[in-house]
């Protein structure tokens, strides 16, 4: 469902990984997305590259093998609908065990699989290894739109303490014998959330005029960081390069 | 002496109408420490808005260090006031503690070492060193209030404005507040119900009713007048009655 | 039992080809920029702190499980209840985030599929759900009861316009067998019933807004909401939705009916591959997927072409007229 808080998805250790400078990391992630996504499903041999990719990662990142694969259950929806595929899919079929299937639909399956699996993994390698401040961090040193990027933070600032006034709303209904289990019950539930919203806006005003008392002008202020060195750039790099390298093989091989 | 807060004749309604400040007049002078009672719905906090021009009065007016609260002086005295609002969430706004007490002396251009010593500076002021590189959505209660604390000193303010900086505090955490706040040298202004934390705190105590100062004495005096506290519907925890000397 | 519906459309990588991907992505870039500068100007200092604090309140909502039918639960995608109550930009900007930061820190949503999954989630839903709004509110009776009838149908549009924006991608961008019409079939009568859940939270929760704080609602701005009738048993409302829905999505999926079934007609497609195809450029635009195994592609691509052009003109109105109401909120 992809409701985790952020902060259970990072893994507290200390490797390689979590001390490379983030925006090294974000950057090689999006390459290794982009390689993963434009890989046709029929070059095998990429993908299995790619998975030993990953794979050195979470061992260089000291990230547990079941909490990884715990985290990819997220996935779990698309890989469903995938295995969906060749059973409703056009094109010819073929014999597998005692059903006919379409023939592109298993590859096409397998193509949604593999690349959906490679591209959550990633992700996770990254916010398992990577505390959110700091893939803020990385994204502004990348030169991702400022007033984004500080909107995506306060975002991820807030939305423990608004889960939490939505959750206790919730509960203070259910002590009071609220048991909604149709959607014409629904109503308190939504009047709550007109009210929270209501709440989180105000706080927004709120948090603006304590912005302004600090003299915010509509700027965020330049807190300088940390830029990573050359040859971290290089070691960040030598993965994600290996699946450029792999992606345009496979696109020139198919 | 100029003082360092002076209000005069403030008068204030808000939108729908309601008449909040009735002509509030205070004076506090530097090194002060004031603790501003009162009702809920006296104007206590619509005052503090006032103090560093969130608010603008209808009439009369707010001078900081002899200057005159106006457009053009508005941000220079958001430095001199530092204003600690009752929720500190609404404070702590940026990915780390440290990024957050950076953020008021970065906005007035401080940069480099000098923004790193300020930030380190203001944290050990509170006793908050630890806290840094931690995200303020995963502090206590008690966390917090030193953390947004350290956000206002930061700007190296003259007088500190706490609104119910002790609301919500397990007694520990108040314990640790009294003190960070009796060793800081601030000129301070407390808005409070706590009359205990009050007594420790602050040798002088103004009251607010109905939007107008009403009760302007030394802390004990106050305390030691229960018909006067009644009469402003402040009453103290059961049990305590003020020793005399 | 959970079913998560919103993760149909948060797609993941992979999921639509290379070319669908950039397009959708200059499309989303494009709009949710300008959407930025206009803010930053309406909304100046103002916008980090308010589109950051109520993305928070918009995830946290779309979070929560709301009841459907006896134990299932449902999910609100709150694009068109962004756009009503934040107004058209800012409720775009808010989703965008919310859908970037579900795929850079959830691994929700494909990172090289951000630019379909903002179009259909955030930019869609919330430009054409609120071009939908204000031509529903002139249709209803002024006040109170208008509004929230027109959010409860804007945002009911909004949903089955998501899902048809995303089968119209499919139809360019297909990365497997499975033909347009089929998808357009499933996923608008599948989102049409999803949508009366959409319905029906948006507006008792925009009623609630207007209950506490109506210089809020974006879309209730110079409204008089003191007329207007009383409540509409939500009972009925719900039946009611259901009628039209069941309408909608039989007519619908007689369309995805009407499509070839691919297992008996396997060998006659591979057959007749070359029959009746007249139009070259279909083949070059049209992903081969989507377009393989539709018996009359005419007609599907007809049917393509109109959902394509009302999302289009939506959207437009929409952004037309977010960029006219150059006056800040009442609040603002």
């Amino acid at each position: 469902m992809g409701a985790g808080h952020a902060h259970a998805l990072y893994v507290h250790e200390h490797s390689a990984l979590h001390h490379a400078p983030p925006e090294t990391k974000v950057a090689a992630v999006l390459l290794f997305a982009l390689s993963v996504a434009v890989t046709p499903p029929r070059q095998v041999w990429a993908f299995a590259v790619y998975a030993v990719i990953l794979a050195v990662a979470l061992v260089v990142g000291r990230i547990p093998l079941r909490f990884f694969i715990l985290r990819l259950t997220g996935a779990l929806p698309f890989i469903l609908l995938a295995l969906m595929v060749p059973l409703v899919g056009s094109g010819e079929r073929v014999d597998v065990g005692w059903v006919t299937v379409s023939r592109d639909g298993l590859w096409a399956a397998w193509g949604i699989i593999a690349k959906t699996t490679l591209g959550a993994g990633a992700a996770i390698v990254l916010v398992a290894t990577t505390e959110v401040s700091r893939i803020l961090e990385g994204l502004r040193t990348l030169k991702a739109p400022s007033v984004l990027v500080s909107i995506a933070g306060f975002m991820v600032r807030y939305l423990e303490l608004i889960a939490d006034e939505m959750s206790r709303m919730r509960q203070a209904m259910v002590a009071r014998g609220h048991d909604a289990r149709w959607l014409w019950q629904a109503r308190p539930i939504a009047s709550a959330s007109g009210a929270l919203f209501v709440r989180a806006y105000e706080r927004g005003e709120r948090v603006h005029s304590a912005m302004m008392a600090r003299g915010y002008t509509g700027e965020m202020p330049v807190l300088e960081r940390r830029r990573a060195t050359r040859t971290q750039w290089l070691v960040a790099l030598v993965a994600p390069t290996v699946a450029v390298v792999v992606a345009v093989m496979a696109l020139v091989g198919s | 002496m100029i003082p360092v807060l002076e209000v005069r004749g403030l008068r204030f309604s808000y939108p729908d109408g309601r008449e909040a400040l009735r002509g509030v007049d205070l004076t506090v002078a530097e090194g002060e420490r004031v603790a501003l009672l009162g009702p809920n719905g006296a104007g206590k906090t619509t005052l503090a808005l006032h103090l560093n021009g969130l608010l603008r009065g209808a009439s009369g007016e707010v001078l900081v260090g002899g200057v005159s609260l106006t457009d053009d002086t508005v941000t220079e005295i958001r430095r001199r006031v530092g204003l600690v609002f009752q929720d500190p969430n609404d404070q702590l706004f940026m990915p780390t503690v440290a990024d957050d007490v950076a953020f008021g002396p970065a906005n007035l251009g401080v940069r480099g070492r000098d923004l790193d010593a300020v930030v380190e500076e203001a944290l050990h002021r509170v006793g908050a060193s630890d806290l840094a590189s931690r995200p303020p959505h995963h502090l206590s209660g008690g966390e917090k209030r030193l953390a947004a604390l350290a956000t206002v000193l930061a700007m190296g303010p003259e007088i500190l404005v706490l609104d119910e900086p002790g609301s919500g505090l397990d007694p520990a955490g108040r314990r640790t507040l009294i003190e960070t706040l009796s060793v800081l040298d601030v000129t301070m202004v407390v808005i409070t119900h706590d009359l205990p934390l009050a007594l420790e705190l602050c040798p002088r105590s103004v009251v607010m009713d109905g939007g107008r100062v009403v009760v302007d004495m030394p802390t004990p005096e106050l305390l030691s007048r229960p018909d006067l506290l009644a009469e402003h519907r402040l009453e103290l925890p059961y049990g305590f009655t003020l020793a005399h000397d | 039992m959970a079913w998560h519906q919103e993760d149909e459309l948060h797609a993941p990588d992979g999921f639509l080809n290379a070319g669908t991907a950039v397009a959708t992505g200059v499309v989303s870039v494009g709009t949710v920029g300008a959407a930025l500068r206009q803010l930053r100007q309406t909304m100046s200092e103002k916008v980090v702190p308010v589109a950051g604090i109520t993305a928070a309140f918009v995830f946290a909502a779309q979070m929560f499980n709301f009841p459907v039918a006896a134990g299932t639960t449902g999910h609100l995608m709150g694009g068109a209840l962004a756009a009503i109550l934040l107004g058209p930009h800012l409720g775009a900007l808010v989703v965008t985030v919310v859908v970037a930061v579900q795929a850079m820190f959830f691994a929700d949503g494909g990172l090289t599929a951000l630019g379909y999954n903002i179009l259909n989630m955030a930019i869609v839903p919330a430009y054409a759900g609120y071009a939908l709004f204000g031509i529903f509110k002139k249709l209803l009776p002024a006040g109170r009861g208008g509004i929230l009838g027109a959010t409860a149908l804007a945002s009911w549009a909004s949903v089955v316009l998501s899902a048809a924006a995303f089968s119209i991608e499919w139809l360019f961008g297909a990365t497997a067998p499975i033909p347009f019409t089929r998808v357009f079939g499933a996923m608008v009568g599948i989102h049409a019933l999803i949508g009366i859940g959409e319905a029906v939270i948006s507006s008792i929760a925009v009623g609630a807004v207007l209950a506490s704080r109506p210089d809020l609602v974006h879309g209730a701005a110079g409204v008089d909401l003191r007329s207007g009738r009383g409540k509409v048993p939500t009972r009925v409302f719900v039946l009611g939705g259901l009628l039209v829905t069941v309408v909608f999505a039989t007519v619908v999926s007689q369309f995805a009916a009407d499509a070839p079934d691919g297992l008996e007609r396997v060998a006659q497609t591979e057959g007749f591959a070359d029959q009746g195809r007249d139009h070259a450029w279909s083949d070059f635009l049209f992903a081969d997927y989507a377009t393989r195994g539709i018996e009359d592609e005419r007609m599907s691509l007809a049917i393509a072409g109109v959902a394509g052009t009302l999302i289009t003109l939506l959207v437009a109105w929409g952004i037309f007229r977010a960029f006219r109401e150059r006056s800040p909120r009442a609040t603002g």
